[in-house]
């Protein structure tokens, strides 16, 4: 029994220490952007301040940056939602020989790194526009077209297995027994089968939002001359630390945290809703 | 089959109509997105830098030049690498920069595996409800944090005047910082860090499934708890083991914001060679050719773990 408690104990210890281990460069970096130090650190303590917030909007290219970016995660949510959703209903029609050689390639851009997906789509896109004699300012060439198109390669892909997950829940005798009553197959897609995906969209579109937003190996690639968030952020990290990057940080995990805790009190009072009815 | 169905194919009961819509979004991603530009990379990576107006024309063919440079350097270069008394000509910047990141990535994974387990056992098998739930928000939060973001709050942390070295001089420990980025214990651990979250997943949902009583059969028997471990908890997770592993693999081969922000600055990483090639010493055939290989590199990696875990893909891609 003694035994059994001393390894409860060190066991506890040390989901103590690996969770000190996540939170402890976070906190440590929040903490920063309210130092008045620079280059950012929370040792020595010099002064509170908020200046670097006001530094941080008064940045040009980080406006820039967040503009693009907005702009480009939308575009992923209008084109991977749809190939995902698209692509996941056509698996469930496909037989079994075809349908394990169709997974393996539209899982394919899961598994690959996403500097691949970058160069691959740099290359492919710049090299068409030269065979069709494309000029330099039509969409061949635009960092913002470029990047919906490299990153939603594998966004899609994420969609469509959230879609995947959806649908073996679903009951097919639902689309038949629309069927036999006369519905067209327009009237059941729309209907039946899409009101029965509606929370897997939902949840597609805020994870291609979200992973367009912060990403930045495939973006890097495509981008060309324009500049999204995660790349101004690079170059500016890369060339000298600036607390007011820290600020940005600060914000982000302001925003995450506050989502988050909201997340978690309607999903209990959602079960609490659900446990006394 | 009647006339009409030739006519206007059914698509498996979807109809004519929404069955052609998804077949051209579908075709468009497979196509388009993910087979002709890997296609056409590969065929890129073949062939000489050429300025655009020679591009099509008669000195645009295929060459094996690309590879050649990443193993041998330029035609003539003096330098050599000797392996068992053989020496020969080698392009050693690039090939020790490729077989370091290999080498990093795995020794990431694993470190990653270590760290891992023992919390998403904790999780998966002692905690109760409201407490899993809650460790589970708590795991997930940082990674809403942007990776560059994280890898910048390593630097905060193990930069000369970082918070570590503070402490470790306030302490008395050392009289001088230490330079934990010239000696990449920043990178990885940065790189460590940073994939948890894919490690935890998987792990969590194969090691939720197993029935405590397997655990307390083994332990009334008398195994002792690594024994417990190698023989029913592991096995069992098997395809969750390997799923987290080559999730971390490929994610931390391919890293490129981690390494530039906390990698040495005489240590390379794979994936900022290729970004030089495209970036600042354009070479693009050149950048495409390393790119195929990384890829390469990455597809024997997936293969190698699902004949070793003897899992497959849909197991690994989840």
């Amino acid at each position: 029994m003694t035994a059994d408690r001393i390894r409860g104990l060190m066991m506890g210890f040390y989901v103590l220490l690996f969770f000190a281990w996540l939170f402890g460069p976070l906190i440590i970096m929040s903490a920063s952007a309210f130092n008045t130090a620079t280059p950012p650190t929370v040792t020595p303590w010099q002064g509170f301040t908020f200046d670097w917030f006001g530094k941080l909007f008064a940045n040009r290219d980080i406006r820039e940056g967040v503009g693009t970016s907005l702009l480009i995660g939308l575009g992923v949510v209008l084109v991977a939602v749809p190939i995902g959703l698209a692509a996941a209903v056509l698996m469930t029609k496909l037989r079994a020989r075809a349908r394990s050689v169709y997974y393996a390639i539209v899982v394919s851009p899961v598994l690959m790194p996403g500097v691949i997906i970058g160069v691959s789509t740099k290359v492919f896109w710049d090299r068409l526009g030269t065979a069709v004699g494309a000029s330099y300012k039509s969409f061949f060439y635009d960092g913002i077209f470029l990047s919906v198109v490299g990153q939603s390669c594998f966004i899609s892909a994420y969609c469509m297995l959230i879609f995947l997950a959806r649908l073996q829940r679903f009951d097919r005798a639902q689309e038949e027994a629309a069927l036999d009553l006369g519905a067209s197959h327009v009237q059941v897609f729309f209907k039946v089968l899409l009101p029965f995906l509606r929370p897997a969209v939902l949840s597609a579109a805020v994870l291609a939002f979200l992973t367009s937003f912060e990403n930045y190996n495939t973006t890097v690639f495509t981008i060309l001359p324009e500049k999204t968030l995660t790349t101004v952020l690079a170059s500016k990290v890369r060339l000298g630390t600036d607390p007011s990057i820290s600020a940005l940080a600060f914000l982000i995990i302001a925003i995450t945290v506050v989502g988050a805790v909201a997340y978690e009190i309607r999903a209990r009072s959602e079960a609490r809703r659900l446990g006394t009815a | 089959m009647s006339e009409a169905r030739l006519k206007l194919p059914n698509f498996g009961g979807l109809g004519a109509s929404i069955g052609t819509v998804f077949t051209v979004l579908t075709g468009f991603w497979i196509l388009m997105m993910i087979l002709l530009p890997v296609s056409y990379m590969v065929d890129f990576s073949f062939r000489f830098d050429l300025p655009p107006g020679k591009i099509g024309g008669p000195e645009d063919v295929h060459t094996l030049d690309n590879y050649r440079y990443l193993l041998f350097g330029p035609p003539g270069s003096p330098e050599r690498l000797s392996i068992f008394g053989w020496e020969f000509q080698a392009n050693v910047l690039h090939l020790v920069v490729f077989f370091r990141t290999i080498l990093a990535a795995i020794f990431v994974t694993g470190l990653n595996f270590l760290i891992c387990y023992p919390v998403t056992y904790f999780m998966a098998q002692k905690a109760r409800g409201g407490t899993a739930r809650l460790l589970a928000v708590c795991l997930i939060l940082p990674f809403w944090v942007n990776e560059i973001l994280r890898a910048f709050a390593f630097r905060i942390l193990l930069g000369g005047g970082g918070v570590v070295n503070e402490a470790l001089i306030g302490m008395g420990l050392i009289s001088e910082p230490i330079d934990f980025i010239r000696a990449d214990v920043a990178l990885y651990m940065g790189l460590t860090y940073a994939y948890i979250l894919l490690m935890v997943f998987p792990l969590y949902n194969a090691l939720e499934s197993l029935d405590r009583n397997q655990i307390e059969a083994a332990r009334d028997l008398g195994s002792p708890s690594w024994r417990i471990h190698w023989r029913v908890v592991m096995p069992h997770a098997k395809a969750g083991i390997a799923s987290g592993c080559t999730m971390v693999f490929m994610l931390a081969v391919g890293a490129l914001a981690v390494p530039q922000i906390l990698g040495g600055p005489s240590n390379l990483w794979f994936t900022q060679v290729i970004y030089d090639r495209f970036n600042t010493s354009l070479n693009w055939p050149l950048g495409a050719a390393y790119a195929f290989v990384l890829l390469v590199t990455c597809v024997v990696f997936v293969l190698l773990v699902m004949r070793l875990f003897r899992v497959d893909l849909g197991e690994i891609a989840k």
